[in-house]
């Protein structure tokens, strides 16, 4: 942050908690930035000449006689397609080593997409995991997240989206990443060639909690940068946002708010709302896919973090880890792509949305034949070719491991039916049966 | 704008955005403000008054305000303005056009015209020189599209006036007078086409607000059969997410039986607004043969544009329901979601540091949602023709638990109650409203029940009962079935489920995404349900609960065909013959 000529400096704090210090100052703007000792802070609250600023990185040592030094302007980033293959931190400073970046100074939290002038999302993005791209196709311009335990691989199933994504840009928001997670992001990048259409924004637990709450704009406006004023397809990766709404609650409890349920502060849904609502597809061409990560309690989607994000996310992807298999898979019983329908049948083959209907009606049948198996009652033959069919359709569909192309999936899915269903079972319309049934011994493609 | 002295003030405190203003005169609760910051204008409005000091919620993100920045009060609410072309709208939350706004991006500080007020319209006197009128008297009319759009006596306008001039038929701009009143004292009022009211007052000059005493039609059997709603009736939808609210909204917007539908989406996803701006302009009304756009009026303040005007776009949709409710027309309003609306109230409330009530929300919830729901209605006007306007609001329990304040607070203040429920919708059965949690209180009003006697069947609630009462039995074999086994419970157990397998099959399922099952007609609601209480009915033998299955699992199968078909048409009584056949030889 280069000294600008009218910085004003103030010397006497007048109350101190630990997230926030007050002092008396004349002239401060709201939103605006500042450093106390050093330590970067952002006015949070004006009241008559008595100024509240929230500081990032705790106020653990700060002195009463702390310096205090006003920026005159919020949080901003310089943009420029120099960003590309660079790693910061959540302020927007390179931690790779290398040179800051030049640019167009632009204000992180800018504002919404009018949605009279939004598009419609129509873009497939395919990932190779049928339990995405065949039971909840992915969109551009969509914002979805997983919602994992803390246990599942969820940081490896994005990276594994975004690699395979057709994007041109991918940008990373680390918020509370382990070290080792954020080395293992790194890896991945370089591994996979791909550095040089990657932007990372990290926040690991080393650093102050607080900090994370500028990750996901940071990453926005970068974002938006290349999506509107380059017309490019960006997909932006929020992990963890349990952790961004744990930072949330920290900051309103400090402040004294009133906590509504458990205990996140009452604007909790706008706040989520105005980070995934960035999502969009620009008339122009250019779009920013949101694809994040919500860690969940014991799989508990009441909590307000859950709750609150499946209000305003375009559906949900639930990872888990199959028992029959031992794999983890997508759930395709909780998950869901609100946007699908936009593109299943449109983009995709014709049976796309049969295939996908009947695979998981066969497995829902699966799963009550194995209640029954549980408590005891015979099977019949078709709950044991249920059964049967359910493993074959975790393996080779619903496994994260999996990486073929849909029409892959759709062949795999109709050699799946016919290996352990008669045509009628599958209650699929006539005419897709007639063009599509493959029987055993056939290869699926 | 006007001359009069106005009072202004200056910025003394911030806190994201509700201002503390130091004012230099009177100002009013709710008043309208304007907070200078550079170049830009802020809109805001009054919310707490202490002393000289005036607590405002801006409408606007207030990045960069200092304390000594300029305020000038405007000396009014919150106004809608209304007049011809509000229809087929796309309008904020402060009615702003979002059709004409610069840009891809909402600019902070840009406020555009609601109404084109140079828009020509051809205008037809309806009232004469020397005619006494009072405020929502008609003066004349516009055709707006293919509606008779009423040129009213301002609703501000008290007291009764002498129509002293008005123009012949002709084309007019929208701002030009068309009429000139005479008050009691003499002094002229000119009225043009256009007209403000402020949107937190309700619209009261009709004559007389009766119970509703007919129904609306929404195309949709779970509500038109089980649980319908009145015209000028209220409703409530409900639901955790996943559940299809917004699917049933829509199908309810595209199939209510109305003359004008006002969309309010509020705090919810921009993408779903992107699918009505999309689809809309696409689907034809069946009614009128006119694309369904230009029938709808879309006030959409979605989750990440400002909190504050979320709260208003509720209140500014509801203003011009009234409005049209006034030319006597019928209006359906949706506003998806009232959740974020009163979580808009929670935020403000909490920067206001006021004493929270339940869940934190303020503690006068329940009443702010009694009176908007209280604006809703069927009306007789001045001059004996009816209006209404009928509301269902949807609602976002947190964690889908129904025992959360707007929940508990909506039940109160609505008369049909929709409950969306995650089991159903787990089962894909759609819509997921639960017919045993849900009601319809209309269901026991005496005129609504007479009015369902003449106009669909003598013996319709009658039916409507049975059927209630036959998912319901079948719920508690259900269950009995679960806990005892299959074998452990008699066959009539499992008769009993099947009759109410039947009756959710198809009555209670629909299909929103197939062109015919999407919208059932009242008339083959009513050939469907006696049809299926026939089978309910017929007696049955059923040696083994196997043979009953499969017994009901092809009447389904039959009857899910006929929904698939035109109503008499070929196929449609070929199905119903196979069924008719199936139940003569068949047990």
């Amino acid at each position: 942050m280069t000294n600008k000529a009218f910085q004003r400096i103030y010397t006497q704090l007048e109350a101190i908690t630990k997230a926030t210090v007050s002092l008396k100052a004349q002239g401060v703007s709201n939103d605006e930035l500042a450093t106390v000792a050093g330590r970067l802070a952002q006015v949070v609250k004006i009241k008559d000449d008595l100024v509240t600023l929230q500081v990032y990185e705790g106020t653990e040592g700060i002195p009463t006689d702390a310096e205090v030094t006003f920026f005159g302007e919020p949080p901003a980033l310089n943009v420029s397609e120099d960003l590309a293959g660079r790693f910061f931190d959540a302020y927007g400073r390179p931690i790779d080593g290398g040179p800051e970046v030049e640019g167009e100074r632009r204000f992180i939290g800018g504002p919404s997409v009018n949605p009279y002038k939004r598009k419609q999302p129509s873009q497939l993005i395919p990932t190779g995991i049928a339990g995405i791209d065949l039971n909840n196709t992915l969109v551009s311009g969509q914002k979805i997240p997983f919602f994992a335990d803390p246990d599942q691989p969820y940081n490896q199933v994005m990276a594994m989206v975004a690699l395979r994504a057709d994007v041109d840009k991918i940008i990373l928001g680390g918020m509370g990443l382990s070290n080792d997670d954020y080395l293992y992001f790194k890896n991945m990048f370089e591994n996979a060639g791909a550095l040089h259409k990657i932007i990372s924004f990290v926040n690991t637990t080393e650093q102050p909690p607080v900090e994370r709450l500028l990750i996901p704009d940071m990453a926005l406006t970068a974002a938006e940068y290349f999506a509107v004023d380059k017309n490019e397809k960006v997909l932006v990766l929020l992990t963890d946002m349990t952790l961004y709404a744990d930072a949330l609650s920290i900051v309103s409890n400090r402040m004294d708010q009133i906590p509504s349920k458990d205990s996140m502060p009452g604007s909790l849904y706008s706040d989520l709302a105005k980070i995934y609502e960035k999502a969009v597809q620009l008339p122009a061409g250019g779009s920013i896919t949101i694809i994040a990560v919500t860690t969940l309690n014991d799989g508990d989607i009441t909590h307000a973090i859950p709750d609150n994000t499946g209000y305003i996310t375009e559906g949900q992807l639930f990872l888990r880890q199959d028992s029959d298999t031992g794999k983890v898979i997508v759930d395709p019983f909780r998950s869901l792509s609100r946007l699908k329908q936009l593109v299943i049948g449109k983009k995709t083959r014709e049976d796309h949305n049969q295939v996908m209907n009947t695979a998981v009606r066969l497995y829902a049948d699966a799963a009550n034949a194995k209640t029954k198996l549980e408590n005891g009652f015979d099977l019949s033959d078709y709950d044991n070719r249920c059964l049967a069919f359910a493993k074959d359709y975790s393996n080779h569909l619903l496994a994260i491991d999996v990486n073929i192309s849909i029409e892959e999936m759709l062949d795999t899915a109709w050699m799946l039916f016919a290996r352990h269903f008669s045509k009628a079972e599958t209650g699929i319309k006539e005419a897709l049966i007639q063009k599509y049934w493959k029987s055993e011994d056939e290869p699926a493609a | 704008m006007d001359t009069q002295k106005h009072t202004t003030g200056k910025v003394t405190g911030i806190i994201s955005n509700l201002v503390t203003v130091l004012t230099d005169g009177p100002v009013a609760q709710n008043e309208i403000c304007y907070i200078s910051l550079g170049d830009a204008r802020l809109m805001a409005e009054v919310i707490k008054v202490t002393g000289r000091r005036a607590s405002v919620q801006v409408y606007e993100s207030t990045r960069g305000l200092r304390c000594g920045d300029k305020v000038e009060f405007q000396g009014h609410m919150l106004e809608a303005t209304l007049g011809p072309g509000l229809l087929s709208g796309n309008f904020d939350g402060l009615q702003n056009n979002l059709a004409t706004m610069q840009g891809v991006f909402l600019k902070r500080g840009e406020y555009t015209a609601p109404i084109d007020a140079e828009r020509e319209w051809d205008f037809t006197p309806l009232a004469a020189p020397g005619d006494e009128v009072r405020a929502a008297d008609w003066l004349g009319e516009v055709k707006e599209g293919w509606l008779p759009h009423k040129i009213m006596v301002p609703f501000a306008f008290k007291g009764s006036y002498r129509v002293k001039s008005i123009v012949p038929a002709g084309t007019y701009r929208a701002c030009d007078t068309v009429a000139v009143l005479t008050d009691a004292d003499g002094d002229e009022h000119p009225v043009s086409m256009i007209q403000k009211w402020p949107v937190k007052v309700a619209v009261t000059a009709y004559r007389e607000k009766p119970r509703p005493w007919r129904i609306m039609e929404t195309g949709v059997r779970c509500i038109d059969t089980f649980n319908p709603i009145a015209e000028g009736g209220t409703g409530f939808i409900p639901g955790p997410f996943g559940c299809g609210k917004t699917v049933l909204q829509h199908a309810i917007a595209k199939q209510g039986e109305a003359d004008v539908i006002v969309m309010a989406a509020c705090g919810e996803r921009a993408n779903e607004v992107v699918e009505i701006f999309t689809e809309f302009p696409e689907l034809v009304d069946p009614r009128t043969g006119r694309s369904l756009m230009e029938r709808t009026t879309i006030v959409c303040n979605t989750s990440n544009m400002p909190v504050a005007a979320r709260e208003a776009s509720v209140y500014t949709a509801m203003t011009i329901c009234e409005y049209y409710r006034a030319m006597g027309l019928k209006v359906l309003l949706l506003a998806d979601s009232t959740s974020r609306w009163a979580q808009a109230l929670r935020e403000m409330s909490n920067r206001m540091e006021e004493l929270p009530g339940a869940d934190a929300f303020p503690v006068d919830l329940s009443s702010i949602i009694s009176n908007f729901y209280a604006r809703a209605g069927a009306v007789v006007l001045n001059n004996g023709t009816t209006g209404s306007v009928t509301f269902i609001g949807t609602v976002s329990p947190a964690g889908g638990n129904l025992k959360e304040p707007v929940t508990e607070s909506t039940k109160k203040a609505a008369r049909c109650f929709y409950a969306l429920s995650q089991n159903r919708a787990d089962k894909k059965r759609y819509p997921a409203v639960d017919p045993i949690d849900s009601y319809s209180k209309y269901l026991e009003y005496p005129e609504i029940i007479d009015f369902l006697q003449k106009k669909i069947s003598p013996r319709w609630v009658e039916m409507v009962l049975d059927a209630k009462n036959l998912v319901l039995r079948g719920k508690e074999a259900f269950e009995q079935i679960n806990i005892l086994g299959d074998d452990g419970v008699p066959v009539s157990y499992h008769e009993r489920y099947w009759k109410s397998e039947l009756i959710d099959y198809i009555i209670l399922q629909q299909d929103a995404f197939d062109r015919i099952d999407a919208s059932t007609p009242i008339d083959r609601q009513e050939f469907m349900l006696e049809k299926v209480l026939d089978v309910c009915h017929a007696e049955h033998d059923f040696e083994t609960f196997e043979e009953c299955s499969a017994w009901y699992k092809e009447v389904i199968n039959l009857f899910r065909q006929m929904n698939y078909s035109e109503f008499q048409s070929a196929d449609f009584n070929r199905y119903l013959e196979q069924i008719n056949k199936y139940m003569s030889h068949d047990k």
